[in-house]
C-alpha cells in the first residue's frame, strides 16, 4: 500500500516538470497558492498531531503556522499533509509539500543526496529505550538479546544496530511501518523494547500506554537526534524565510519578549529590537517580507519557550524539561543568530 | 501487426487525406509507427526529465549504493546477515523472505482452496454452506485487515515469553513465535539428501516403466505405494548408515527470549496465514467453476463403465476440469505473491520492508522502488511462464 504512495511521490518527481514544481521559486510559489503545503507527523502527541476537534497541532505544526503568518499574517494558511516515516522524503522532493516538519533528524544523507536543506534545530532530541517495568532492566546495557519493536524508515534503525553492535550485544527487530502498530505491538508484549526518540518515548507512555506508570524510559540517550524542518534544494530565498522565522522565535525568548508583551516592545528603545519588530525597516525587506513578519509571528505563536511549554512541556502529559532545548543562557543549545 | 486485407478498390473519400493513407495496408503500417514512436518519445521525456530534475536538486541516482554498508538489522532471514553486511545482501535477504513466504503460502493456499472449493460442491448441505459462508467473508474483507486480524490474535492471545506455553517437551508457544527442537547438525543430514534425490529419479523412471507395461499388457502397478516405500526408505536406510543420530538442538530460555531450534516468529505466520486464508477463498471458487465446467455425463459414463469414484475424479473430471482451473489460478498466484508486499504493516521483513528502509536511508527512491518492482516483476513472470507450460502440457491433445 505504501509503497503505492511511494510509486507515486517518484511518479511525482518523474512528472516535476509538468506539474510546476519547477516553476520558479518555492517561495514564488507559496506566495502565488496563498497557503503553505506543509508536510507533518500524522500521530506523535507534542510534535504532530490533529486532536479530538481534527485541528493540527504540535512544536512541528506551529513551526508550520508560524512560517505561514510570516508570511501572510494568517496561522490556519497552511494546508497540512500528513506523512509516514517512509513518505516524507519524495513527499519533499517531488514538491507535494514545501517545508517538511515532521520531527526530522539532520544527517549528512539527508542535507547531501536527499537533496535537502535543514532550519534550524527545533528540539534537541535523542533516542531512547522504554521497557516494561516488570523485566527488571535499568541500563540499556542488559539488553542482550532482546526483541525490539521499532519504526521502519528512520534514523532509529541505524542507531539502535549501531548501538548493540558497539555494545556486542544481539537483538531481534521488529520492524513496523505504521508508528501506531509498532506501539501495539510493544504494548501487546511482542517486544521487550521499544525504541524511538525520547521526546516520542514519552508521548507514547503519557498518550497510548494502557497503565503509563508500566513502562519505563532507560537513562541511556544512544544518538544525537537534532530535529529541524527541512526545505528542498533550490530555493535558497525560501530557506531563509523558514530559517529566520525560527530564529526569530528563540531570538524572542533571549530578550523576554512573548505573545503577551509583544505590544509592549514595539516602543521600545533597543535597536535589536527595534529590528526584530520591524519598527526599524529592513530586515522583513531583506527576506522578501512584510517588515513586521517577526512581531506576526511572535504576537501570533509566541516565542520559541511559549511554543515548547504548550505542546510538550511541564504541564502537557509529555512533560518533557527543556534539558537541552533551553536557551545557551540557561545552559542549553538554543542560540539565535543575530537578526540585523 | 500489419493485417493483410486486400486491396478492395474503393473510391477514396471526396476530399481525401493522401493517396497512401488510403491504402490500408500502408495505414496500419503508418499508425504503428506512428505508436510506437510516441511511446519511445514519452518513455525518453519520462527518463529524461527525472534525470533532470533530480540532478536539479542535486538528488544522488544509480545503483551505486547497493555496495554500502546497511548497518541495520533484520529480524529474520534465511542466509546469515549482519549489520555489517551490504544493502545489496540486505535486499537479497528480503527476497528470499519474499520468495519464501510465497512458495509456502502457494502450496497450502491451492491445498486449502482445492479442499474448500470441492466442499462447496458437496452433497452435504452443512459442509456446503459451511464452505460458502468462509469464501463470502474472506473475500469481502481487505486482506489488510486480516492481516492485522491474525497479527493481532497472535500477539494478544499468546503468554507472554516467560510463561511459554509448552505443550511437548522442547516445543514452547508464546509472544515471541512458536520454537521447535531440530536436530543438531550432523553430516548425515546430507547424506539423506542425497538419497532423497536419487529416490526422485528412480520413481520418475520407475513411473515410466509402469506406463509403458500397462500399455504393453494391461497390467497396472502400484505405483503409489512403491514410490512412497522409495521416498521414505531410501533416506531412512542412509539415516541408520550414518548412525542414526538423535542429539537435538532444543530451544532454551535465555535471558529475553528462548534460543535454539528453530523459530516460527509471529510475523511470518500471521503474513502467511492471511495471505493462505485470503487467496483460497479465490482458488475455492476457481476449483468450484472448473468443476462444474465439466459435463455431469461424463461422470456417469464414467461409472457406467465400472470406473471408481476416486479414479473418476483423477483420470476424467479433473483433467478436463484443470483446462477451466489453470489459467485463473495463475493469477491467484500472482495475487498471493504481490499482496506479500503487505508484510511491512505487520513487521515481517519482506523485500518491500528492506527496499524501503534501504531508500529511506540513502534517499534513493526511485532505485528503490525500481528494485521492488522489478523483482516482482522477474516472479510474476517466473509464475506465470511455469503455469503456461504447465497449462501446455495438460492441454487436451487433439485428435
Amino acid at each position: 500500500m505504501k509503497s503505492g504512495i511511494l510509486a507515486a511521490a517518484a511518479a511525482a518527481v518523474v512528472f516535476g516538470a509538468v506539474t510546476g514544481a519547477q516553476a520558479g521559486p518555492t517561495l514564488d510559489a507559496v506566495k502565488g497558492r496563498g497557503f503553505v503545503q506543509c508536510g507533518v507527523n500524522a500521530g506523535l502527541p507534542g510534535f504532530g498531531n490533529p486532536d479530538s476537534s481534527g485541528n493540527w497541532t504540535g512544536l512541528d505544526v506551529d513551526y508550520c503556522r508560524a512560517v505561514a503568518v510570516a508570511l501572510f499574517n494568517d496561522p490556519n494558511k497552511v494546508k497540512f499533509t500528513p506523512l509516514s516515516a517512509q513518505q516524507r522524503f519524495p513527499a519533499i522532493q517531488s514538491g507535494e509539500v514545501d517545508l517538511l516538519s515532521r520531527n526530522t533528524t539532520v544527517t549528512l544523507t539527508r542535507d547531501t543526496s536527499v537533496g535537502l536543506n535543514f532550519a534550524p534545530v527545533t528540539y534537541y532530541d535523542g533516542q531512547g529505550f522504554m521497557v516494561n517495568k516488570k523485566l527488571g532492566v535499568k541500563s540499556a546495557k542488559e539488553l542482550n538479546g532482546a526483541t525490539v519493536c521499532v519504526q521502519a524508515g528512520t534514523t532509529t534503525e541505524l542507531n539502535l544496530a549501531d548501538y548493540f553492535r558497539t555494545n556486542n550485544m544481539s537483538y531481534n527487530p521488529v520492524v513496523i511501518e505504521s508508528n501506531d502498530e509498532v506501539n501495539a505491538a510493544y504494548f501487546a508484549g511482542r517486544c521487550d523494547v521499544l525504541t524511538t526518540d525520547a521526546s516520542g518515548l514519552a508521548g507514547t507512555r503519557a498518550g497510548v500506554a494502557p497503565v503509563p506508570d508500566d513502562h519505563i524510559i532507560l537513562p541511556e540517550i544512544i544518538s544525537k537526534e537534532p530535529l529541524a524542518p527541512a526545505v528542498r534544494h533550490g530555493d535558497d530565498q525560501w530557506f531563509d524565510v523558514v530559517k529566520w522565522t525560527v530564529y526569530a522565535t528563540i531570538q524572542a525568548e533571549e530578550m523576554g519578549i512573548t505573545s503577551k508583551n509583544v505590544d509592549e516592545f514595539v516602543n521600545s528603545k533597543n535597536p535589536e529590537i527595534q529590528r526584530i519588530l520591524g519598527t526599524s525597516p529592513g530586515m522583513g525587506k531583506a527576506l522578501g517580507l512584510d517588515e513586521k513578519w517577526a512581531y506576526n509571528v511572535i504576537k501570533t505563536m509566541g516565542n520559541y519557550g511559549e511554543i515548547f511549554e504548550r505542546n510538550v512541556g511541564m504541564k502537557t502529559p509529555l512533560k518533557l524539561e527543556r534539558g537541552l532545548n533551553a536557551l545557551w543562557t540557561n545552559g542549553g543549545l538554543q542560540y539565535a543568530m543575530p537578526i540585523r | 501487426m500489419a493485417s493483410k486485407t486486400r486491396d478492395t478498390a474503393r473510391p477514396s473519400a471526396p476530399g481525401g487525406v493522401s493517396f497512401s493513407l488510403s491504402d490500408p495496408t500502408v495505414r496500419a503500417v503508418f499508425y504503428q509507427i506512428l505508436v510506437v514512436g510516441i511511446v519511445i518519445a514519452v518513455g525518453w521525456f519520462l527518463i529524461h526529465n527525472t534525470l533532470d530534475n533530480l540532478s536539479k536538486r542535486s538528488i544522488a541516482t544509480g545503483f551505486g549504493f547497493l555496495e554500502r554498508e546497511a548497518s541495520f538489522g533484520i529480524g529474520e532471514s534465511l542466509i546469515d546477515y549482519h549489520p555489517r553486511d551490504s544493502y545489496g545482501r540486505a535486499f537479497l535477504v528480503g527476497v528470499l523472505n519474499t520468495l519464501k513466504v510465497s512458495i509456502i503460502g502457494v502450496v497450502l493456499a491451492t491445498v486449502l482452496g482445492t479442499l474448500i472449493g470441492v466442499a462447496r460442491l458437496s452433497s452435504n448441505w452443512l459442509i456446503a454452506k459451511l464452505a460458502s459462508t468462509y469464501v463470502e467473508i474472506v473475500r469481502n474483507i481487505p486482506p489488510l485487515l486480516q492481516l492485522f486480524f491474525w497479527y493481532a490474535l497472535v500477539s494478544e492471545s499468546m503468554p507472554p515469553v516467560r510463561q511459554a506455553l509448552n505443550p511437548i517437551p522442547g516445543v514452547f508457544l508464546s509472544q515471541r513465535g512458536l520454537f521447535v527442537p531440530v536436530p543438531s547438525a550432523d553430516p548425515v543430514w546430507g547424506m539423506m539428501a542425497f538419497a532423497l534425490a536419487i529416490a526422485v529419479i528412480a520413481v520418475v523412471f520407475l513411473r515410466r516403466w509402469a506406463k509403458a507395461r500397462q500399455e504393453r499388457t494391461g497390467q497396472p502397478f502400484p505405483i503409489g505405494s512403491a514410490s512412497l516405500g522409495l521416498l521414505v526408505g531410501l533416506p531412512l536406510i542412509a539415516y541408520i548408515a550414518g548412525g542414526a543420530p538423535t542429539a537435538l538442538d532444543v530451544p532454551k530460555l535465555q535471558g529475553f527470549n528462548f534460543v535454539g531450534g528453530v523459530v516460527l516468529t509471529p510475523e511470518f505466520f500471521a503474513i502467511l496465514v492471511g495471505l493462505v486464508v485470503y487467496t483460497a477463498a479465490f482458488i475455492a471458487e476457481v476449483v468450484r467453476s472448473g468443476i462444474l465446467a465439466v459435463n455431469w455425463g461424463q461422470t456417469e459414463a464414467a461409472r457406467a463403465l465400472g470406473i471408481d469414484s476416486g479414479k473418476t475424479l483423477r483420470l476424467v473430471v479433473l483433467p478436463q476440469a484443470l483446462r477451466v482451473i489453470v489459467p485463473p489460478l495463475t493469477s491467484q498466484y500472482l495475487n498471493l505473491t504481490k499482496n506479500s508486499s503487505l508484510a511491512l504493516a505487520i513487521g515481517y521483513p519482506d523485500l518491500v520492508s528492506i527496499a524501503n528502509t534501504t531508500l529511506n536511508q540513502t534517499g534513493q527512491a526511485i532505485e528503490g522502488v525500481a528494485m521492488i518492482m522489478g523483482t516482482y516483476l522477474v516472479i510474476s513472470l517466473g509464475i506465470s511462464i511455469f503455469m503456461n507450460w504447465y497449462n501446455k502440457r495438460i492441454a487436451l491433445v487433439e485428435r
